[in-house]
């Protein structure tokens, strides 16, 4: 016969397991609240008020009534929004490949240096990098400057020996701001291709060679490859980020004074806070926030197929 | 500055076998890549370089034609001006502020959160991960609008807690939180828990302490974020006095005409903290650089 003493430790134990469960969770719900207040407040309800705003005529501040889709409508019609979607875009291409590109040639050359050299060589790229916008752009400015700039020097010669305004000249207005962004942000990707490169397997270069093969056939034939998925994370990564480029561009347009160089976080700006539309600037915010889930979906994806494939 | 998790022992052969090829590829080609890549930082440096020195220059040298390298009569003008003639010492402090707010609230957000979908089992686990993975690269700038009227509604526009308030938006460092903790080992957990642990000392007496070096990282780049952040910080403030250093020194002109020494210098000013903090834990700087793309350094 069962000693009756057996059943009782049982539900003792239960009671236990069920008083540590109940523990736990509460335990989850207080370590997890904070992140969920905020998560929550500050970026599900936005997001759910942005489509809603993005449905009427309502100002910055202040209550509007529904208008169904003109907003859209409003900016599919707008020249000032289509400039600023191709000028996004624009500067997309001008600054995402070069930095790609010029990162993993620096790269590169700086995993063959060795020791301190190295990290000082590497800080040289790096610390544009941490710098706020702020520096980059008095720094830049300076450096342009149309009467004392001494980048002047460079670009004279091509202005037919005369000093070019560079951030009030139209054309050059959006390479120029490219430049200089590749030049404050290629550190990041530097530092993700050196991640890259030293991740190879030394002892396949060695067995290459052995084989007798060349130094343009090691890069072709393992540099590249193996480095291929970091160059895609880093393509995709400045891709996102530079759609939503803004600080660089308005500050030095001078405040944004010209329309022709607007891009799509400063159109947003424009429209909703100096011209009090919050609606379509809600209606603009949506269509730049779907833009950037597209491709953060497809990055996903190719990071996912680039993983498989290793 | 490795930032490869290796053994001694592994070094020591990766050491050897670099020395060996490094041996065997002194060539021609070899040594014109090393150079170009000097001279490369060189230029790169420059700019920053030539900003330092204009800020020590006196204004009639500033302005003269040709390339001086280095300034004939050095001076702090530039500099006492800027730290007395502006309002620099309140946006510094006002920036100080929100950037240590924002990476306080963010790292014990973070742990917090990262600890109870790493170790704990509650209803919506799952679904919280999925979330928090999805919201990887919330798109902030599409949001200003939405965030301004929010901030407005609680009339906190124009002061510090707007500025900090999107900044709390870090689900990567929850994702990187959880994932260090996941690889803290069972045992260490088990072995606490028999001596009578709760989940909370489990948290701050284990699993913190033993991923102390990824909170310093962590850290050290939310304060690097907070204090360069510029977009939203510029949106939700206009009064001057509330104003952060990034925002103040691109705001507020001089009423008498451009002196590229006194801009330089406040702006130099404004990198001064980012820049120390960097040249100090360059090491933990990268490490959580690399671990927010997703590379595990």
């Amino acid at each position: 016969m069962m000693p009756v003493g057996f059943f009782f430790r049982r539900v003792e134990d239960l009671a236990v397991i069920l008083r540590s469960k109940r523990n736990e969770i509460l335990t989850a719900a207080v370590l997890m609240a904070p992140f969920i207040v905020v998560y929550g407040v500050l970026f599900i309800y936005p997001t759910i008020k942005m489509v809603q705003i993005s449905f009427t005529n309502a100002p910055l501040i202040g209550e509007g009534s529904f208008v169904g889709i003109e907003n859209f409508v409003r900016l599919w019609n707008t020249r000032l929004f289509h400039t600023a979607v191709w000028d996004t875009f624009y500067f997309v291409i001008l600054s995402v490949l070069p930095s790609a590109v010029f990162g993993l040639i620096i790269a590169l050359g700086v995993n063959r240096l060795k020791g301190w050299a190295q990290s000082v060589v590497l800080a040289c790229f790096f610390l544009p990098y941490i710098l706020p916008v702020s520096v980059v752009y008095r720094i830049w400015s300076w450096m342009f400057d149309k009467d004392f700039g001494i980048a002047q020097y460079v670009i004279a010669p091509f202005n037919g020996g005369e000093h070019l305004s560079i951030f009030r000249t139209i054309p050059v207005f959006m390479p120029a701001v490219a430049f200089v962004t590749v030049w404050w942000l290629m550190g990041f990707n530097v530092l993700l291709f050196i991640a890259g490169l030293r991740n190879i397997n030394k002892e396949i270069y060695e067995a290459a060679a052995l084989d007798g093969a060349g130094r343009w056939t090691q890069f072709s034939k393992i540099t590249w490859p193996l480095v291929w998925p970091v160059t895609v994370l880093v393509l995709t990564i400045q891709l996102i980020l530079q759609l939503k480029i803004f600080d660089q561009v308005y500050l030095f347009a001078n405040g944004g004074r010209t329309d022709a160089t607007i891009v799509m976080v400063q159109y947003i700006y424009k429209v909703a806070f100096q011209q009090n539309h919050g609606g379509l600037g809600a209606a603009a915010s949506l269509v730049l926030f779907l833009i950037i889930v597209i491709f953060s979906v497809l990055q996903f994806q190719v990071l996912r197929t680039g993983s498989k494939d290793n | 500055m490795s930032a490869t998790l290796t053994t001694t022992d592994e070094l020591v052969v990766v050491a050897a076998q670099r020395r060996h090829r490094w041996i065997r590829t002194i060539d021609g080609i070899g040594l014109l890549a090393t150079v170009i890549t000097v001279i490369g930082a060189i230029l790169w440096a420059f700019p920053l370089y030539w900003g330092i020195v204009t800020s020590l220059k006196p204004d009639a040298e500033v302005v003269k034609a040709g390339m001086k390298l280095y300034p004939d009569h050095f001076t702090l003008d530039a500099y006492t001006y800027a730290l007395f003639g502006t309002n620099i010492g309140v946006w510094y402090l006002n920036s100080l502020i929100t950037s240590v707010a924002t990476t306080v609230l963010v790292i014990i957000m973070a742990a917090g959160a990262g600890y109870a979908i790493s170790q704990l089992e509650f209803p919506g686990r799952r679904v919280l991960w999925w979330m928090i993975l999805a919201s990887f690269m919330i798109p902030i700038q599409a949001l200003i609008v939405n965030h301004f009227i929010l901030f407005s509604q609680f009339h906190l526009i124009n002061t510090l807690t707007a500025v900090v308030g999107p900044q709390l938006l870090a689900p990567v460092t929850v994702i990187i939180y959880k994932q260090f903790f996941d690889s803290v080992p069972r045992e260490m957990k088990e072995a606490a828990v028999v001596d009578g642990a709760n989940e909370f000392q489990l948290l701050f007496r284990i699993y913190l302490p033993m991923n102390w070096g990824i909170t310093t990282a962590l850290a050290i780049i939310t304060f690097i974020a907070a204090w360069n952040n510029f977009l939203w910080p510029f949106l939700a403030v206009t009064s001057q006095d509330k104003m952060n250093i990034t925002v103040g020194i691109t705001q507020v002109y001089d009423a008498f005409g451009v002196k590229y020494a006194r801009d330089l210098a406040t702006a130099i000013l404004a990198g001064l903290p980012v820049a120390i903090v960097y040249l100090i834990f360059q090491r933990r700087v990268t490490q959580a650089i690399m671990l927010s793309a997703g590379i595990k350094g």
